[in-house]
């Protein structure tokens, strides 16, 4: 018999000893972080960036797969009891000798998490991680010129990249709204006097909004840069059009933080058919929030639409996406359900979801 | 039911503006919940299991009886912690307010040969809708007993105080044949139902589990102390049925708990369901301690009115609750433990037998009275 096959033997007996719980359940209590636990990690410290933004450095559980430059991490945090999940970028470079990971919040108004991380995270908590993901990332062949176009939070992702390889010609044009809220700044000066990285530093409270069709004054080569952009809405939609107007759209990388809502329809009688709780819901909450808010245990990821950590079946009646206003139907059969992005659905009428 | 209403003296406007009041307490509660409850929960989980472990740990060398004692109270005291304050208000849904896939009312399971699904049926939906409501409620003598003057008296129930004294040894076989209705299901044309069948499956998996692991893996884990060790989860498992039969007799059997006709409910409101619960409970009075260990059945009558708060906050919502229950002139029936046990056995032996006398209430039988 092999050895992984004596382990499960085992593990199996160890099973009919622990019964109705599992062999994991007690040994959570005294080594949560072990190899074959959920993954989850530890904060270990927390600095303050700015008056709003704090690093959180966090040792992962061995089941850490580590990441790739500019990735995000989905946490799972308790917030006054509650545990509750958010996406954020790695800030650490993939080869940090400690074996740790940090993220880089900002707390935004009404953030439940970000601003119990900012302002209330303990070193020596356990979290809940899932495995970092994201597309935007350096691709492996490194592009000779670099441009990154930030603004506010949005830099986080860059300074992952930033930190991680060294590049031959980088520029940087990020915005915020003075001095004192930009994350990192210390860090971005000692790139720039280590000649790592060119800077164009932008504070909106006093020279105004970036215009991206002015980005040639400031960048004149901009056109050649492979960009990755990451920033408020605004910012990303009139970089897409400008990159398009210049057909260069696959120049482009951009990554949004929040999902852009645009249609809200009627609601309806939402169903959730294993826990069995039936609420009212209009037509312009996602179903997950009104899920969460009923007490069911509902999955969740990035909650903008992007990482399918939420996806859930649909069982019975129509639900609206809420980016595009698009109806998704179930289908007229007991087995085959429609699987749907609750982050980024409505009820549509009555509905009902397994969950 | 009483011969007296003992909410008579009420107006549907008063009934109403109790529930309101109700539903106030509730929303305080639900609005304060937060880290520390969070913390309670998990620690209690946490002590639990590390009491259990414990126990099994010292009961590997039961031969010695001291070692035989503390672990078999260990075993105990955990098993009671596990069905009570644990499992019986997770799968009541009291924590699923925290989005911890592991501490919720969908995935837990305990340490009980009924399926936690099975029993979320029977209990939250059918005895806490229907509490105490004859011919819809079968809690009220689990369909074995009968317990309220108004339930027919048959034969059969000469018998009672046995029946619930081999229930009580055996209460937590008593629910899983409870919750599969397995009176009703063995006539024969049920007895095939697919979905019957399913569920009795299920009963004899988690049978055969906890029995595998209570009377066969343990003792042979234990090696030459492995009769000892049999005796001594045998042990642990009839204090804990003995302790939470005990328990769950008073919150609904002792004198001055209320009984409801079938067509009472029809079309009650918010207020009267409130009240039913009210009148349909009973506490038990005491230690901290006491009610950790009734996982706060005891305060049953606060658990029938918000069955998915969070247990630890009953004791002050008792408070508020007993304070309505003075304000609107109605009797928060209470007691010490052994007083509350005395008063359910003495309604078991008592209704063993017929009714002695004609109901005040009816009238017919007044006039029969008047006649003789």
């Amino acid at each position: 018999m092999t050895s992984a096959a004596l382990r499960s033997r085992a593990w199996k007996l160890l099973e009919l000893v622990t019964t109705p719980l599992l062999p994991s359940d007690y040994l959570d209590l005294v080594s949560p972080l072990r190899s074959g636990a959920d993954l989850r990690g530890r904060i270990e410290a927390v600095h303050r960036e700015t008056d709003d933004a704090a690093t959180i450095v966090i040792k992962p559980g061995k089941g850490w797969r580590g990441h790739v430059a500019g990735q995000y991490v989905r946490v799972g945090i308790d917030v006054d009891g509650v545990r509750l999940w958010r996406a954020y970028s790695v800030t650490s470079p993939t080869n940090r000798a400690d074996g740790r990971i940090t993220i880089t919040v900002k707390a935004i108004p009404d953030g439940k998490v970000s601003n119990h991380l900012v302002r209330k995270a303990k070193p020596g908590t356990v979290i809940q991680l899932d495995q970092a993901t994201g597309e935007f990332v350096l691709p492996a062949a490194k592009p000779a010129k670099v441009l990154y176009l930030t603004a506010g939070s949005g830099i986080t992702p860059a300074m992952g990249m930033l930190r991680d390889s060294r590049l031959a010609d980088v520029v940087m044009v990020h915005s915020a709204p003075r001095k004192e809220d930009v994350i990192f700044r210390n860090d971005l000066h000692d790139l720039v006097a280590d000649e790592a990285l060119k800077l164009v530093e932008l504070h909106t409270d006093t020279d105004g909004m970036l215009d991206v069709a002015e980005l040639e004054k400031l960048v004149p080569d901009w056109a050649e840069r492979e960009t990755w952009a990451c920033g408020p809405a605004g910012l990303l939609d009139a970089a897409e059009a400008h990159w398009a107007e210049h057909g260069i759209a696959e120049r482009l990388h951009t990554e949004r933080f929040r999902p852009t809502v645009v249609v809200a329809g009627e609601g309806g009688e939402v169903t959730f058919g294993k826990t069995g709780k039936t609420v009212e819901a209009d037509g312009a909450t996602p179903l997950l929030n009104v899920g969460e808010e009923a007490g069911v245990l509902m999955p969740s990821g990035c909650r903008m639409g992007i990482c399918f950590g939420c996806v859930t079946p649909l069982k019975s009646g129509a639900v609206r996406d809420l980016r595009t206003g698009e109806i998704t139907q179930a289908e007229d059969s007991p087995t085959a359900h429609v699987l749907v992005q609750t982050c980024v659905s409505a009820a549509a009428g009555p509905c009902e979801l397994e969950r | 039911m009483t011969a007296i209403d003992p909410t008579a003296h009420l107006t549907d406007e008063q009934i109403e503006e109790l529930g309101r009041e109700l539903d106030a307490i509730r929303d305080e509660v639900i609005a304060s919940r937060g880290e520390k409850d969070a913390a309670y929960i998990r620690k209690v989980i946490s002590v639990q299991r590390k009491l259990e472990l414990t126990s099994r740990g010292i009961l590997l060398f039961s031969l010695f009886p001291p070692a035989w004692i503390i672990g078999t109270a260990g075993l105990s005291v955990a098993k009671i912690m596990d069905n009570m304050e644990i499992g019986h208000n997770i799968l009541h849904g009291q924590w699923d307010w925290m989005r911890d896939p592991k501490i919720h009312s969908t995935t837990w399971e305990w340490d009980h040969v009924s399926p936690a699904e099975q029993w979320k049926h029977s209990h939250n939906e059918l005895h806490h809708t229907y509490t105490n409501v004859i011919g819809k409620d079968n809690d009220l003598g689990y369909g074995i007993m009968r317990v309220d003057e108004d339930q027919k008296w048959h034969p059969m129930h000469l018998g009672q105080p046995l029946w619930n004294f081999i229930n009580a040894c055996f209460f937590e076989y008593g629910i899983a044949a409870y919750d599969l209705e397995l009176g009703k299901n063995l006539h024969k044309r049920r007895r095939n139902n697919p979905e019957f069948r399913a569920r009795a499956r299920a009963v004899g998996r988690k049978i055969r589990k906890q029995v595998l692991k209570d009377y066969v893996i343990h003792p042979l884990l234990s090696g030459p102390s492995f009769l000892t060790t049999l005796a001594a989860t045998f042990t642990a498992n009839l204090v804990r049925n003995l302790w939470s039969h005990s328990v769950i007799m008073c919150g609904h059997f002792p004198e001055g708990v209320q009984t409801f006709e079938r067509r009472s409910i029809k079309g009650e409101t918010r207020g009267q369901w409130y009240l039913r619960q009210m009148m349909g409970s009973a506490n038990i009075s005491g230690s901290k301690a006491m009610h950790f260990m009734t996982g706060n059945l005891s305060h049953q009558i606060e658990h029938h009115l918000f069955p998915d708060l969070p247990s630890n906050r009953y004791a002050e919502v008792a408070v508020k609750v007993k304070a309505l229950f003075e304000k609107y002139e109605l009797d928060y029936v209470t007691g010490p433990l052994p007083k509350q046990v005395f008063s359910a056995w003495h309604k078991v032996f008592r209704l063993s037998l017929p009714n002695r006398k004609p109901k005040v209430k009816a009238p017919a039988k007044d006039k029969e009275l008047v006649a003789a």
